[in-house]
């Protein structure tokens, strides 16, 4: 018996938008009963699309397209709101929400901490993501969501197996589930969330030029260091930077070198220009 | 009862947004899907091995977005089921035309509106003579050779001879007008083709120079989300990205190692800036720019200020463009100091910079700019990364710009000598008029522009003729049949499009498409037509041919016989079956047809004239619904320009056609001079005192732009309006579709979409305006309400938001540049203006306006 479950590479999402849409084909329009009635044409995201746009300066941008849906907890929060039975764990790990038995129970919308539960309006039911269980159960071997990616993002498949495409990529990635704080045990982790980020920029002060090809080293708060360059432009950067007190040096043959210390507490942290004058 | 798929039957379709497969039950559509290529008789994946990495090409389509929404364009609330006619429109008495746009619509019969339609037709040539009658279809139609607008319209319409109304060049403006005389490739409308590019970059390059290019967003046209595995194995291969464009585009914020942000219309200050710090240093190719190019010394007067005594330096760029110097002298020497590639457009020449006023001069400059380093050197190309993965060009399938049914190719023509179709139909009567001048020669019956015969690439000289409408003993037109509705959307300075369908000039306006859509609720007689899950027909993903021709834009070359998924809803009908039904009752069945009882025996015939019978049997190719032609293995790689670069006789796939050249001896390119030229002598000879396309490029400040100081006192933000990310330009929007939950295309504030603009949060807070506020967006010549979306990607100064809406909903009279409208047509607000006085070309990013809060509830 799998246990299904799905990682989802975020630095390779480029925010295309399709996996959301090819969910609302499956379920627009379709009865998959007993495992989920139809949604409405609009305003259900069951898998729906979020991002975060980090700048840390006018030329610097970037963009984390984030795909959300059911986690599947094994420690479902909406299991645990559900009367009568509603909501119930396959013993293949997904979470359904019974289409006949939720009639009415709008209190499973609030309950849900990620907001992944959706209220049909029309049919009076609480409504989320099956990981496609209809289609699993037909022989399929990927939800809509994973087969629609065009750039095979989304992993999925039987977590307690270590060939299966989810399992071999966990192993080769750092992955983190959403908001682990909620404590819900989550089935959907995420490899690339963006992380605090550190940045600044160098100029030789006699020209005024970009200054290329300075070394510059970070000192982290538990004294761990961390080496970049500066490239063409005089830019340089530090990756998934610690928060707390740091100290920069910029050292560059024939100028004088810099020193700061400085604290990070901000996702992004843009140290601005920074001049280096001529060696004496 | 367990549910199974097991009942459903698969049909496989094309669109132009890639491969499907179609799952029907019960008559009924359930679901769509990207196609697979697993079949055990598909081809294995290419690969390209470069600098101890793999690439291997994806197993299934990147299909676009909307095209994943395929099922709900089907099932759209908008879909038009019957015939209609304009309420107070009667052909035998009073035709109100002043109250097109206005007018409620009755359905009728289908037998009704095609005697209405054929008795105008003669009735106008009867009355007028044959030009009186002017047909247009949309740029981009529904895919499929035979039923391609190329295809059964033209075929159709030139059996009636009528008025062709011309499309322009609209993506690549700048190249026709401008690159042409840099380069020639005129054949390809002034666009570098991309032969094996894809393997020369990972190969060779060290960096991506992107210049007014968003190729995640654009693809190049409609391969979508296809190379986007690409540019991520350019990363990993440590190429690096920049960007130069005023708004951090989609593809820029992805993988975008540095974005410079010029204000919008001075990209040829920072490109002079450039030039200028390679001279002063002579980090450029000499021996390049002495052996393959001519006319340099020209070029290095103007930049360094020999000319005209200003010194074309990076500080004078920055004053200019907002870019600091420093900036511009760090980005000129990175380029010059390893191989750099150029990546101008969504496509070579295509791009923003290029559709603004004087766009002709960017779109040369990029080309004297990757002349001065050497084009055609290892991983130093014009490439946009849309387009040169391997592909085999040796198989021929028509592609739908090789005119289908129709027999009028308008690039190399290959279906003639094969036989198909078997009595080609030409345009005979040979008046025209350029789309973007259509109000004006309807409303004021006349018009002057320069161009001539459909798409104006056969020559560079082609370009310089000018033309007079009416033409010479025509009448002036008196009808419009148009296949499609997307102008009001797609054009410029719409309102004049609405004020042309009112006008009493205006006899008749007959329209034939999928929706309910703005351009359509003009007609006097609305024809419904399918979509093409509900007909038959026969294509090649991303198949353009034409001056577009062996693109390599997506991974396969993949035919597709798509097959008919469901019947078509309501009585619509498919636009071939339209036209034979009007052909029959002119008379004109037989010579339409050949003989063919429905499109099926056409398709048959496209199958066995094209190569594919070499490979896959009728019967197969039927049943399977597909065929992938696999890269010739042992084919040497010969990137687009290398031959040129070396020196030697051109080996790549293409047949220049050297009309502007004396003397072809199968090397050099198709200028007069044979080489990239820094002074184009068709320019010299043409007219050498054009100030605004002189014989060398200049930067010539924009005629609407941060520097008209007066007209900024009014209009102080200077609009830019891309081609659409979430949608194909209009076909995808305004039809109630998933895409419209996208935030990034419209934005749903008090039960209504509101097409989204982008603004900086400077400019927001100096108008009180947040994230999410309804906006009015205005100046004289329209006003439009928007979602406004507060973000720092946009500079300030600049608004962005993407041209092309489909969902016009004036609040008031249509045409009345007063009127708002609520349904965020930016094309409203554009400009006419050409983008200069011998280039009858689009120049949208010319176009200044004001942004106010708008008071919720007051539309």
């Amino acid at each position: 018996m799998p246990t299904y479950g799905m990682a989802i590479d975020l630095d390779r999402c480029t925010g295309c938008y399709n996996c959301q849409i090819a969910c609302k084909d499956e379920h627009v329009g379709n009865e998959f009963l007993p495992i989920a009635t139809s949604q409405p044409t609009f305003g259900h995201f069951w898998l729906g699309i979020t991002e975060k746009e980090q700048c840390w300066d006018s030329s610097h941008f970037k963009v984390t397209y984030i795909p959300k849906l059911c986690n599947h907890c094994d420690d479902a929060a909406c299991l645990k709101a559900a009367k009568d039975g509603a909501v119930y764990r396959r013993p293949d790990g997904i979470v359904i929400i019974d289409p006949e038995k939720t009639v009415g129970q709008k209190q499973l919308v609030d309950a849900c901490p990620y907001g992944s539960i959706y209220w049909n309006e029309e049919k009076n039911v609480a409504q989320k993501c099956t990981f496609c269980a209809h289609l699993l159960d037909d022989g399929w071997t990927q939800p809509r969501c994973v087969q629609s990616c065009p750039m095979s993002c989304i992993h999925f498949g039987d977590l307690d197996d270590p060939n299966s495409k989810v399992s071999r990529f966990l192993a080769k990635n750092q992955a983190e589930v959403l908001e682990p704080e909620f404590k819900t045990k989550p089935k959907v982790s995420y490899a690339g969330l963006p992380k605090p980020h550190l940045a600044g920029t160098v100029r030789f002060a006699d020209t005024g030029d970009c200054a290329a090809n300075v070394k510059v080293t970070l000192t982290g708060p538990d004294g761990q260091k961390a080496e970049s360059v500066t490239d063409c432009f005089g830019d340089f950067e530090f990756r998934n930077v610690k928060k707390g007190k740091h100290q920069i040096n910029y050292v560059s043959d024939g100028y004088q070198p810099e020193s700061k210390s400085f604290g990070v507490d901000d996702d992004i942290s843009y140290l601005g220009e920074v001049s280096l004058a001529k060696a004496k | 009862m367990r549910y199974s798929t097991i009942d459903e039957q698969q049909f496989v379709n094309l669109t132009l947004g890639g491969p499907v497969r179609v799952f029907v039950k019960d008559g009924k559509i359930v679901r769509v899907m990207p196609l697979e290529y697993d079949a055990p008789d598909d081809p294995k994946p290419w690969s390209i091995e470069a600098r101890g990495q793999t690439f291997t090409r994806p197993n299934k389509a990147g299909i676009a977005q909307f095209v994943q929404g395929l099922k709900q364009m089907v099932y759209s609330k908008d879909r038009l089921l019957t015939p209609l006619k304009r309420v107070d429109f009667d052909p035998n008495g009073k035709r109100n035309p002043e109250n097109r746009g206005v007018s409620g619509y009755q359905p009728i019969s289908w037998d009704e509106a095609l005697t209405i339609i054929s008795n105008e037709i003669v009735r106008q040539k009867e009355t007028y003579g044959p030009g009186s009658i002017a047909v247009t279809g949309s740029s981009h139609d529904s895919w499929g050779n035979i039923g391609y607008r190329m295809s059964a319209m033209d075929r159709f319409w030139n059996l009636v001879g009528v008025t062709w109304i011309d499309h322009n060049p609209e993506s690549w403006e700048g190249a026709y007008w401008g690159a042409i005389h840099a380069w020639g490739w005129h054949w390809r409308l002034g666009q570098v083709p991309n032969f094996d590019c894809l393997d020369d970059t990972f190969q060779h390059c060290d960096m991506v120079v992107f210049w007014a290019s968003d190729p995640s967003t654009t693809s190049g046209d409609y391969a979508w989300n296809e190379q986007d595995h690409w540019r991520k194995h350019m990363k990993k291969l440590g190429i690096k990205f920049v960007f130069i464009d005023p708004f951090a585009n989609f593809t820029a914020v992805l993988d975008g190692d540095k974005i410079l942000r010029p204000k919008p219309g001075t990209d040829t200050a920072m490109a002079l800036a450039i030039a200028y710090t390679w001279i002063q240093e002579g980090t450029y190719d000499k021996s390049y720019v002495e052996n393959r190019t001519y006319g340099f010394d020209k070029w290095e007067a103007y930049v360094t200020g020999k000319e005209d005594g200003v010194p074309k330096t990076p500080e004078w760029a920055e004053k200019i463009s907002g870019v600091q110097a420093c900036d511009i002298k760090a980005l000129a020497r990175a380029w010059a100091s390893q191989r750099t590639t150029l990546a101008a457009g969504g496509r070579p020449g295509m791009g923003n910079a290029g559709r603004a006023a004087y766009g002709h001069e960017w779109s040369r400059m990029m080309v004297l700019l990757i002349a001065m380093q050497g084009l055609g050197k290892p991983g130093v190309n014009y490439y946009c990364t849309t387009g040169g993965a391997p592909a085999n060009w040796n198989v021929f399938f028509p592609g739908y710009a090789d005119g289908g049914i129709s027999g009028g190719s308008t690039g190399p023509k290959d279906l003639g000598p094969r036989g198909y179709p078997k009595r080609a139909v030409g345009s005979k009567i040979r008046q025209r008029i350029n789309r973007s001048i259509l109000p004006e020669a309807i409303m004021n019956q006349q018009a002057t522009w320069r161009g001539i015969y459909g798409y104006y690439g056969e020559s560079a000289q082609q370009q310089f003729n000018q033309l007079k409408y009416p033409f010479d003993g025509y009448s002036p037109v008196h009808m419009i049949a148009r296949q499609g509705a997307s102008y009001i959307g797609t054009m410029m300075e719409t309102n004049r499009w609405a004020r042309m369908y009112r006008h009493p000039n205006l006899e008749f306006f007959m329209c034939q498409t999928i929706y309910n859509e703005p351009e359509g609720r003009f007609a006097d007689i609305i024809l419904p037509v399918c979509t093409n899950l509900e007909r038959y027909d026969i294509g090649e993903w991303e198949g353009i041919s034409g001056y577009s021709n062996k693109l390599s834009a997506v991974n396969v070359r993949i035919c597709v016989l798509q097959q008919k998924c469901i019947e078509p809803l309501g009585e619509s009908k498919s636009d071939y079956d339209i036209y034979e039904l009007i052909a029959e009752r002119l008379g004109l069945k037989d010579v339409f047809n050949e003989g063919e009882k429905d499109v099926n025996g056409w398709i048959k015939r496209m199958f066995e004239v094209s190569d594919l019978p070499k490979f896959i049997t009728w019967e197969k190719f039927q049943s399977k619904g597909y065929y992938i032609i696999p890269p010739d293995p042992d084919k040497k790689s010969a990137p687009a320009m290398r031959w040129f670069y070396d020196g030697r006789a051109i080996d790549i796939p293409d047949r220049p056609m050297p009309h502007d050249r004396p003397v072809f001896d199968g090397k050099g390119l198709a200028t007069p001079t044979g080489k990239i030229e820094f002074e184009s002598q068709n320019l010299k000879r043409f007219d050498p005192n054009d100030k605004e396309r002189p014989p060398v490029p200049h930067y010539v400040p924009s005629f609407e732009g941060l520097n008209c100081t007066d007209l900024l006192k009014t209009y102080p933000l200077q609009l830019i309006s891309p081609h659409p990310r979430c949608t194909f330009h209009s076909q995808h929007d305004g039809k109630s579709t998933w895409n419209e939950e996208i935030p990034h295309h419209r934005r749903l504030i008090d039960g209504y979409r509101y097409w989204a603009m982008r603004i900086n949060p400077e400019d927001a807070e100096k108008r009180g305006i947040k994230d999410g506020d309804i906006v009015k967006i205005y100046n004289d010549r329209g006003a439009v309400l928007c979602a406004a979306t507060v973000t720092k990607r946009i500079v300030a100064g600049v608004v962005h938001s993407y041209s092309s809406g489909g969902g016009y909903d004036p609040q008031g009279e249509p045409g009345n540049n007063k009127t708002i409208d609520k349904g965020g047509t930016i094309n409203q607000l554009t400009s006419a203006r050409w983008m200069s006085k011998n280039c009858p070309g689009m120049a949208p990013n010319a176009c200044l306006v004001q942004v106010e809060k708008w008071e919720r509830g007051k539309a």
